[in-house]
């Protein structure tokens, strides 16, 4: 998740405090992890370095906190290259995971409970999800099920990997 | 705790010289949702069909409510599966001559009740189903998930103590499976049914309390919480 591109979107709606910007980006973004205000005023300090935003103007009395940044067309430009580019995709838990099941293997330990172990806490997490998902409205329901997705995914590789345990061993204890 | 409502042990199931289960061992408390989860050819449906006692199997005993299921004669047994167990598949059990509200209504009929009581009766699922618009509608006039909602009220009409599903969204797309998912779990866990869950899908058998492996005829579960 980039942050500084999250907060240049959230200011092409109007300008804002960094307060605001925080409390906006916690309640669309920030369930799982708010975000600390040091890491606010170091992202937009880098935005304001890098051209990106303005100040705006400072409240009466106020301190640094009390500024108010607006984007500039260079962070308009910059919001509008990261939208349309697309995300890596990211090898999630399967590095860690191969290693272990290997190491199983190569141990002669029983690689099977390694991969039910893991399926097991996949189901946990996508259960919690679903149950969010059925609680929540459609903005929940859309971030559940790409969490879910890409669960399932895994889930489809432990599958695969599970079938595929007669040949990996003998691949790898030979 | 409470004493499971069935309870496989140790069952042995052969076609031909294809060993289906090779001593696979299983429990379903009252009214918990549970996924038989396993690959293509593991035992998952084999596993099921002994459980509801519609196949009985070579070896090992399945006990539902503390009778012993797999001895039961044939006929007390079919007796059995249609007072007390409700069954959802993947496609094919509605009877495509009825209208769906007659289709729901079937089991009570079945049963003795009055066309009128068993109607209004099959007519309250319908709704509860969110399929109260193809009431009266055939089977092949409604769409693959008012059809399997509409089989979902067939299953459960009878408040059975437990609903078989094999593969109930398996021939549905993703949206349509969920809604299916979500009105079964929701309504038999509202009427205090168990859900015994064949699925070869992560995201349905999210829907479940806990989820049973079977691979290669043997079935792996995870403890009672």
């Amino acid at each position: 998740m980039s942050i500084g591109h999250t907060l240049l979107g959230l200011l092409e709606r109007g300008p804002r405090h960094g307060y605001d910007l925080k409390r906006e980006y916690d309640e669309h973004f920030g369930q799982d992890r708010p975000l600390h205000y040091g890491q606010v005023y170091a992202t937009l300090s880098r935005l304001l370095k890098n051209g990106l935003i303005e100040e705006t103007g400072v409240e009466q009395g106020g301190g640094p906190d009390r500024k108010r940044y607006a984007v500039t067309a260079e962070g308009v430009t910059d919001v509008q290259t990261w939208l349309s580019t697309p995300e890596k995709p990211e090898l999630y838990m399967q590095s860690t995971l191969y290693t272990k099941v290997i190491i199983a293997l190569m141990s002669e330990r029983d690689a099977e409970d390694v991969l039910d172990t893991q399926r097991h806490a996949h189901l946990r997490a996508m259960r919690e999800l679903t149950a969010r998902k059925l609680d929540g409205d459609l903005a929940d329901q859309l971030i559940c099920d790409h969490a879910l997705f890409h669960l399932e995914a895994d889930l489809r590789w432990l599958e695969l990997t599970a079938a595929r345990l007669t040949d990996l061993r003998k691949r790898v204890t030979h | 705790m409470t004493e499971p409502l069935l309870v496989a042990t140790d069952l042995v199931k052969s076609f031909g010289p294809t060993k289906a289960l090779d001593g696979a061992s299983m429990s379903v408390r009252a009214g918990e949702v549970v996924a038989v989860m396993g690959p293509s050819g593991s035992g998952k449906s084999t596993l099921l069909h002994c459980l509801a006692g519609i196949i009985q199997p070579d070896e090992g005993t399945v006990t539902y409510a503390g009778n012993e299921l797999s001895a039961m004669p044939d006929g007390p047994r079919s007796a059995l599966r249609r007072t007390d167990f409700g069954f959802v598949f993947q496609f094919g059990q509605l009877v495509p001559e009825l209208s769906c509200l007659e289709n729901v209504a079937l089991p009570l009929r079945l049963g003795g009740l009055g066309r009128r009581a068993a109607e209004a009766r099959a007519r309250e699922w319908l709704d509860r189903l969110e399929v109260a618009d193809v009431a009266g509608k055939r089977p092949g006039e409604a769409s693959g998930g008012q059809g399997q909602r509409v089989a979902v009220a067939r299953a459960l009409v009878m408040g059975p103590k437990a609903v078989f599903a094999d593969e109930p969204t398996g021939a549905l797309d993703s949206l349509n499976g969920e809604h299916v998912m979500r009105l079964l779990t929701s309504a038999a866990r509202d009427s205090g049914a168990a859900v015994i869950l064949v699925t070869h899908e992560a995201r349905v058998a999210a829907y479940s309390d806990r989820e049973v492996i079977v691979r290669d005829g043997h079935a792996r579960q995870v403890a009672f919480a």
